[in-house]
């Protein structure tokens, strides 16, 4: 397993950068990710769908769809998109400190 | 006093647990019943060779209750509501069914009303679906008629049933389209939410290699907002527009609204079940097969019909008390028609990719995996017979185990 220093904090992280254990993360954290993953400063609504995902996995353990985030969370898709453009729920959850969602089968 | 077994849909899965029930669980103590809506059993696979005139529709109709055994209790009725706190199940004629353990198998289906303006003006004029009888019967109308333009096929959501019959039919438009002498004059355009052509890694790289071969323009990443069928185009959310002259749309899959109504699924009225042994996440005596779980395996017959032989010992498991058998790997097994009387076959599980090798035999085959061959698509039009006659009777398939088998397989050193 792979670590390395993210705002003065070491984290396990695997091959695509995403944390592998989401306790080690922080909002400190989570705003380097997001400079790194060209998202840029965090925004309130970006807070709100990283809060909603974690809260989500936590309460459920398995990493919430895009269509949870819309019918649970109460962020439209379009939203999301604009909050996290390429990719959105890949990104956000790799803000978020969680890990990459499963593409389905 | 005797008890039951109450079984909710006689779709693939439902009947194949009917039949092996019927032969396996002491009758002296058990009924069994079955609950179906719909008197029509229909042989899903062969509604993607229905829009190419391959099949009609008599060839994927049957009765329901032909493949029900003798002594199994048949309802026609609507389920209305699933109350598994107090183990009873509502009809739609006010029957309550008071059951000792629920299996659930009201299966998956289309629901195009989820996408913003795809059951609009277009709908069965120049967008269809292949999914329902109706959608493919109408989509072979309008490929008689089709004259060239652009033909583009999109994948709205995943899961969805058969995840490589989206591939399958571009692949049989691409050969139906040069029997038209009409494939010059068509662009051929795949749309999906994947970053490649299939979840699979090592099947989307032959896929691909194929999808290029056969001059198909395939879009990945791409997640529908909106279908605009006043001016034919369908719209991404991160603003991709893609126009289209004939639209062959898989819309969102979801399980049964009676799901939704019980509280008891996802965000897509998929059932959260124990992906080894088939046994619902909130009620011990309810089990789950076939389209209806929320397990990470394909939504497919044959991955039913492996289920199937897991849930029969696990129901008998249930029943003496015995632990339940972790049996179920995610085996799937599936023919990818591949247009000019050839097909792929694949067969993995959650674990093992697809890779090369022979099936179901080492060496002998005859069939290739992962390779383009005549005798494959023999097999896929082969299995409507062994489907009506083998698979739904829920007997055991000539050489085919329920684990998946890695003899004959070429697999990858694992590291």
């Amino acid at each position: 397993m792979a670590t390395r220093e993210i705002a003065g904090t070491t984290v396990e992280v695997n091959d695509e950068g995403y944390l592998t254990n989401p306790d080690q993360w922080n909002e400190e954290i989570a705003k380097v990710i997001a400079r790194e993953e060209g998202i840029g400063e965090l925004t309130e609504g970006h807070w709100k769908v990283v809060k909603f995902l974690r809260d989500d996995f936590k309460e459920k353990g398995v990493m919430p769809t895009i269509r949870r985030v819309k019918n649970a969370g109460g962020i439209p898709t379009k939203d999301l998109y604009e909050l996290f453009p390429e990719g959105p729920l890949k990104k956000s959850s790799k803000v978020a400190g969680l890990q990459k969602p499963a593409s389905c089968i | 006093m005797m008890k039951r077994v109450l079984i909710l849909g006689a779709g693939t899965a439902g009947t194949m647990m009917a039949n092996h029930l019927a032969r396996r669980l002491d009758r002296k103590d058990w009924s069994l019943t079955i609950v179906d809506q719909h008197k029509t059993h229909y042989y899903q696979p062969g509604f993607l060779f229905i829009p190419f005139g391959v099949y009609g529709e008599q060839d994927v109709i049957k009765s329901k209750r032909e493949f029900i055994p003798d002594g199994v209790e048949y309802i026609e009725q609507k389920i209305e509501l699933i109350e598994p706190d107090s183990n009873k199940v509502r009809l739609g004629d006010g029957t309550v069914l008071a059951y000792d353990i629920l299996i659930v198998a009201t299966g998956s289906k289309i629901f195009p009303e989820e996408i913003e303006g795809l059951k609009e003006d277009g709908w069965f004029k120049n967008v269809f679906d292949f999914y329902t009888i109706e959608g493919a019967s109408a989509l072979r109308e309008a490929l008689k008629d089709f004259k060239g333009g652009k033909l583009v096929v999109h994948l709205s959501e995943m899961p969805i049933k058969c995840p490589v019959a989206p591939l399958e039919f571009t692949f049989l438009a691409d050969w139906f389209l040069h029997t038209q002498g009409i494939r010059n004059e068509t662009e051929l355009i795949y749309i999906t939410p994947l970053s490649e052509a299939f979840t699979k890694h090592n099947c989307a790289v032959v896929l691909n290699y194929l999808l290029e071969e056969k001059r198909i323009h395939m879009e990945t990443d791409f997640n529908v907002e909106r279908v605009d069928e006043t001016a034919n185009r369908i719209i991404g959310y991160d603003g991709r527009e893609i126009d289209y002259d004939l639209l062959v749309t898989i819309p969102t899959n979801m399980g049964d609204p009676v799901i939704a109504r019980s509280g008891m699924g996802d965000d897509l009225n998929f059932i959260p079940t124990h992906k080894h042994n088939l046994q619902s996440k909130s009620h011990e005596n309810v089990f789950v097969i076939g389209d209806a779980t929320d397990l990470p395996s394909s939504k497919a017959g044959s991955v039913a019909h492996f289920q199937g032989d897991v849930l029969t010992e696990n129901i008998l498991n249930f029943i003496s008390g015995n632990p339940l058998k972790d049996d179920f790997d995610g085996h799937a097994n599936c023919f990818i028609e591949s247009g000019f009387g050839k097909a792929f076959l694949i067969d993995f599980n959650y674990d093992i990719e697809p890779v090369e090798g022979t099936f179901p035999l080492p060496v002998i085959g005859p069939f290739s995996l992962l390779k383009e061959t005549r005798v494959n698509h023999m097999g896929k039009l082969a299995f409507r017979w062994i489907y009506w006659n083998i698979l739904l009777k829920g007997r055991p398939m000539p050489g085919i185990k329920t684990r998946m088998q890695t003899l004959g397989k070429r697999l990858p050193k694992i590291a």
